[in-house]
């Protein structure tokens, strides 16, 4: 009797597993771009009028998905994000993405609002350019460039020549909303 | 029947080589094969009667003796004709030579035609032109992960790997249009990784080049002009260049002449007006997880971008 419950039970801890790491690795190619409209109403500072309002919580559809977070990395590259926010994420001409102080707020839908309008001093505006499925992605990825995913599911490496940390080894940090000085 | 990718229709000299090889290798391999099979069919009809037949122990060790030499020697004149063929595949270097830079991608392939001119130079993809007669070395690098270039009907294979610089030449003989294919899988668009090979003669081949010199002609009704903008203000820049606009991203074929090439999506699909308003409407379905997202055109963007493009012969 015991060990068929024994039996039961690893049976369906390998289903909690395997149905787990299916998320991980589903590559979702023909995802059609979500239509977002939801930057127009991200708040990126601490001050609101009124009463403090429930902050909506927003993820990244890629936060679990280890491809969707390796596009992200790719698409970081490919799409100059690296000559001004580093290689890694240090820093150079723009604010490092590696830290745990955040201008325009950590949340996923702060930083999607950041990436598809752009900010002040330097960062272009890319909605419009490529597509929302993209924006996520990179969004995940620079959540993982902070910690900010789960170390299983974050890259584990680079393809050339490694100068910082993987981001699977970046230890999570608490993200500190600065504000613009 | 059309022989695009066959190595035994060779279209130049290191192709009649390396075919040459393979007749002699067909050749030995189909006598030693019929004759093992004359022999078993001797054995088997001698059958029980051979069996109390006794031969004399020196009779037996003389034909294994005639067996070793004569394999012995057989695999000696493999082995040298291979050598002799293998370092004339490479003897074909000439300061006169044309040389292209293909740089591998997943899943298509950046040809650029080297000249110490900067604006002489031509970027093309997936397509490449060669003159007949010439020898033509190519350069090959990867981007990501290792590929390897096989045109059959002019040469033998090469890998591209990333951070290394392999050299590969060939001379077509014969005009005429080959397929090449990638040949070391490389992800999962691996099959969907060709490349066509068209050799011209010389004065249509210099005309091909200078044609591709040329940036990309200025739009002319309103409906190009706006699939130009489109194009310039929209996705499509951010990765793909055609010359003489705004548009100038580097990780994307380069469309300033693609109306001149044969293929869409590294000769996964003909290159026509209907296959390419599919192509952009919806990459992902023609050729699962290229690089291209579906940008997400409106239909009449999609109308305006399909007339601009069609211009650029």
């Amino acid at each position: 009797m015991r060990s068929r419950s024994t039996l039961i039970l690893s049976l369906l801890l390998t289903a909690a597993v395997m149905s787990s790491r299916c998320e991980r690795e589903t590559r979702r190619y023909k995802e059609l771009p979500a239509a977002s409209n939801r930057e127009t109403a991200v708040r990126v500072g601490q001050l609101e009028p009124g009463m403090p309002q429930q902050k909506a919580d927003v993820k990244s559809p890629y936060q679990e998905n280890a491809w969707g977070i390796g596009e992200g990395k790719r698409l970081y590259s490919a799409y100059n994000c690296a000559p001004c926010h580093g290689v890694n994420g240090g820093g150079a001409i723009g604010p490092p993405l590696m830290d745990d102080a955040w201008i325009y707020g950590a949340q996923p839908d702060q930083i999607y609002a950041t990436i598809s309008q752009g900010r002040p001093d330097g960062m272009p505006s890319f909605g419009g350019h490529i597509p929302a499925q993209q924006i996520w992605q990179l969004v995940a990825y620079v959540q993982s460039m902070g910690g900010q995913v789960r170390s299983t599911t974050a890259a584990g490496r680079n393809d050339d020549q490694m100068g910082a940390l993987p981001e699977s080894r970046r230890g999570s940090q608490v993200p500190v909303q600065t504000g613009h000085r | 029947m059309s022989h695009l990718q066959s190595v035994i229709h060779p279209a130049g000299i290191q192709a009649a080589l390396v075919s040459h090889l393979w007749w002699i290798l067909f050749g030995i391999c189909t006598f030693v094969w019929v004759a093992v099979a004359i022999a078993a069919l001797i054995a088997m009809r001698r059958g029980h009667r051979a069996a109390s037949v006794d031969l004399p122990e020196s009779r037996i060790g003389r034909n294994v003796a005639f067996a070793g030499v004569a394999t012995t020697i057989t695999l000696i004149a493999i082995i040298f004709e291979s050598v002799v063929i293998g370092r004339s595949l490479n003897t074909l270097k000439a300061p006169d030579a044309l040389r292209i830079t293909v740089t591998a991608n997943q899943w298509w392939w950046d040809v650029q035609y080297e000249n110490p001119v900067p604006s002489l130079r031509v970027t093309t993809a997936n397509e490449i032109h060669i003159p007949v007669g010439r020898p033509v070395g190519f350069n090959l690098l990867s981007n990501d992960v290792i590929h390897s270039l096989w045109i059959p009907n002019l040469q033998g294979k090469i890998d591209l790997v990333p951070g290394r610089r392999n050299e590969l030449w060939l001379q077509a003989d014969r005009p005429g249009v080959y397929r090449g294919q990638c040949a070391e899988y490389c992800g999962l668009q691996h099959a969907k990784m060709a490349l066509v090979v068209v050799a011209d003669p010389p004065e249509q081949f210099e005309y091909w080049l200078t044609a591709n010199r040329a940036s990309a002609p200025a739009p002319v009704t309103p409906e190009q002009q706006r699939g130009k903008d489109v194009i310039e203000k929209g996705p499509c820049a951010m990765c793909h260049t055609i010359t003489g606009t705004l548009a100038g991203g580097r990780t994307a074929p380069d469309l300033t002449h693609i109306a001149s090439r044969s293929t869409l999506g590294a000769g996964s699909i003909p290159n026509t007006q209907g296959y390419l308003a599919g192509w952009i409407s919806d990459p992902q379905s023609i050729k699962p997880g290229n690089r291209m997202p579906p940008p997400g055109l409106a239909s009449d963007e999609l109308q305006a971008v399909l007339a601009y493009l069609e211009t650029l012969k």
